[in-house]
């Protein structure tokens, strides 16, 4: 039996889902936050139904991707949790109305109960059930208040008759329940729907956008290196380097697994960054050169996600996104690219054409490094002094805007206009935010850490095996003469497809200089995606349409690599 | 009230509010302003706009919804 969460964007159909089946997903204050498929389970008498948390639709005439999915999902339903906003009971009963003409058992979750009162809505509970024919719960999803008893209505969700109606009809039916059951009392415009107004406006707004920008640039620096110096710096130096050394003394400092494990001692010193053994750089590079920044980026987005800021910034930015091929909702999945690709490119579903999406995500894939790249580009750049980290990101960003130029110019199709709900500004409350960082962190541990570990390892058998010197040589010419960096560093450049942290840690032991750090940084950055990103890309894109975004990042990467070494 | 006004939401000023009058697009931009509570006879508030031809804020009933200009400029409302 298939259980489907269903309703409009951002009304809490997320969160519904993790308190109904313990599956935890991200939720997020933007419509939009689900545009894939997740699946959970829900016991229901004695059977173990399937819930399905299914993206948000204002309509089942779909109008984007994520809402054709929406539409096409109902098919397979066997009840429907109608997930209902009890502020905008109008706009959201158009979507009740079009699933009870389908004829499938439907009962109502009327989520952000809460929040009716200090709106001054009040709301009739059972005229509403009578005039719909269906259960009704109130609910608050993000307390859990009305969960258990929405659980237990399920088998209680039935299909009223109701006629098909044309548009007009419906929402002459609408406005007719709606006069029935709800009474609005006045009340004063309160402190987040004058900040809500302020932020849309052209002049406050954009000085609030700086404001909210440089803001979190300050929070995930702050963060990030708190974290590196007072906490895991010291852990690696007082706890983990005496074990090491320890283990260097029972290896005697030689031979395969010594190298494997350890990597290349000197003097029985450690260097973390440079030895390149499982143990050492292996572990070093994760836990404590990038999990640093993914907790504080992802403490930042988190905040952003949830207050409802994002949707504010889509519209700031529509304007100069036009210029781009873009629109402003795109750059949700540009600020999610700087976590990580995979994630922005799915999220690139909330575009409503092709051709936007082809734009979004080649520019992700290209020109937005991901948090784990960043961490090691500040770790290790910034060690040679900011000015040279600040030149890769200007870099990157000119990149950006230039090819988002040119594909805007030649990229067949039109790219519609904006067109979005503002969601109210929210509190995001402590434990939510909380939770959301730790369910992203675990992630990156479960994903990250092991593939990392692996690349390690294949490194250290290719060096053995001595398959990069012979790739080194028959890539000298581009990697020497047109880049300036020595040959081996095309083995990072190789790498970088698996992990583009590890890879640009393998340009450490090579002594560059600060320029040439700056040119192997932005190659990797734009050259190929890593692999998780490649096969994201082919699923979303296609073949033809990732081999057509693939050509345009080796030869944008090279091009501009290039440049940069003519300049330093 | 017959007689008043009839602009643009594009050219409304922000704060004024007006009814609905028509949409004037094809039925694609119909359905999608239509799915989001954008329809003739609501009224209709406008909250701000951008600079150069950016997106207008609006208000209908409790929703908040921006709007391409170029769309903008195609739902016709009646001042109150």
């Amino acid at each position: 039996m298939n259980i489907l969460l269903m309703g409009n964007p951002n009304v809490g159909k997320s969160v519904i889902f993790s308190r109904l089946t313990g599956v935890k997903v991200i939720a997020s204050n933007y419509p939009g936050s689900t545009v894939g498929y997740t699946k959970g389970y829900f016991k229901i008498g004695e059977e173990i139904a399937d819930v399905i948390d299914v993206p948000g639709t204002y309509t089942l005439e779909p109008t984007s991707e994520a809402e054709r999915i929406a539409a096409e999902m109902l098919e397979m339903g066997d009840i429907v949790i109608n997930v209902v906003d009890a502020t905008n009971l109008e706009r959201n009963l158009n979507l009740t109305l079009q699933i009870l003409e389908k004829q499938i058992p439907v009962i109502i979750a009327l989520n952000m109960w809460d929040d009716t009162e200090h709106r001054g809505i009040h709301i009739d509970l059972d005229k509403l059930r009578e005039l719909l024919g269906v259960p009704i719960i109130p609910t608050v999803a993000i307390t859990g208040q009305g969960i258990k008893e929405l659980g237990e209505s399920l088998h209680m969700a039935v299909s009223p008759d109701t006629p098909i109606r044309t548009s007009d009809e419906r929402w002459a039916t609408i406005g007719n329940i709606v006069s029935q059951v709800q009474t609005v009392t006045h009340r004063h415009h309160t402190w987040r729907e004058s900040l809500g107004d302020a932020s849309v406006r052209p002049f406050t707004g954009t000085a609030m956008a700086a404001a909210i920008l440089i803001g979190s640039f300050f929070l995930v620096r702050l963060v990030g290196e708190s974290l590196i110096t007072y906490v895991l710096d010291p852990l690696f130096n007082t706890l983990w380097t005496p074990v090491l050394l320890k283990l260097n003394d029972i290896l005697n400092g030689s031979g395969f697994f010594g190298d494997v494990l350890l990597g290349h001692v000197v003097n029985g010193e450690i260097n973390y960054v440079e030895s390149f053994g499982l143990l050492t750089t292996g572990l070093y590079v994760p836990f404590a050169m990038v999990l640093p920044y993914i907790v504080s980026f992802y403490l930042a987005l988190g905040i952003l996600e949830d207050t409802g800021y994002l949707p504010r910034l889509a519209i700031l930015m529509d304007t100069f996104m036009h210029r781009l091929g873009l629109h402003g909702y795109a750059i949700i999945p540009s600020m999610l690219g700087m976590g990580c690709n995979v994630p922005a490119i799915l999220a690139t579903r909330i575009l409503e054409s092709k051709r936007e999406r082809f734009i979004a995500a080649t520019l992700i894939s290209i020109a937005i490094p991901c948090a784990a790249l960043q961490a090691m580009i500040v770790g290790l750049l910034g060690q040679h002094g900011i000015q040279y980290v600040i030149i890769v990101y200007a870099t990157l960003f000119v990149v950006w805007i230039i090819l988002g130029f040119l594909l805007n110019r030649f990229a067949r199709g039109l790219s519609p206009e904006l067109l979005i709900e503002i969601p109210p500004y929210r509190l995001p409350p402590l434990r939510i935010v909380v939770e959301k960082l730790w369910m992203r962190i675990l992630g990156f541990l479960k994903e990250a850490i092991p593939l990392i570990l692996i690349t390690v390892l294949i490194i250290n058998v290719l060096y053995f095996l001595g398959v990069f010197d012979a790739i080194a040589n028959f890539t000298a010419p581009v990697i020497t003469g047109l880049l300036g960096l020595p040959k081996e560093a095309v083995t990072a450049i190789v790498i970088g497809f698996l992990r583009k942290d590890v890879a640009l840690g393998m340009l450490a032991p090579l002594s560059l200089s600060a320029g040439q750090l700056v040119v192997g940084s932005v190659v990797l950055a734009m050259f190929f995606p890593c692999i998780a990103t490649f096969t994201v890309l082919f699923r979303e894109l296609g073949l033809k349409t990732l081999l057509k975004s693939a050509v345009i990042m080796i030869i944008a990467s090279l091009l501009v690599g290039g440049l940069l070494n003519l300049i330093f | 009230m017959p007689g008043n006004k009839h602009i643009a939401v594009s050219k409304m000023k922000p704060g004024q509010t007006g009814k609905i009058i028509e949409i004037q697009g094809g039925q694609g931009l119909t359905a999608r302003l239509g799915a989001l509570g954008i329809i003739p006879g609501r009224n209709i508030t406008k909250i701000s706009d951008m600079l150069m031809r950016g997106p207008v804020t609006v208000k209908s009933g409790s929703t908040q919804v921006a709007i391409g200009y170029g769309m903008a400029d195609k739902i016709i409302v009646e001042l109150n």
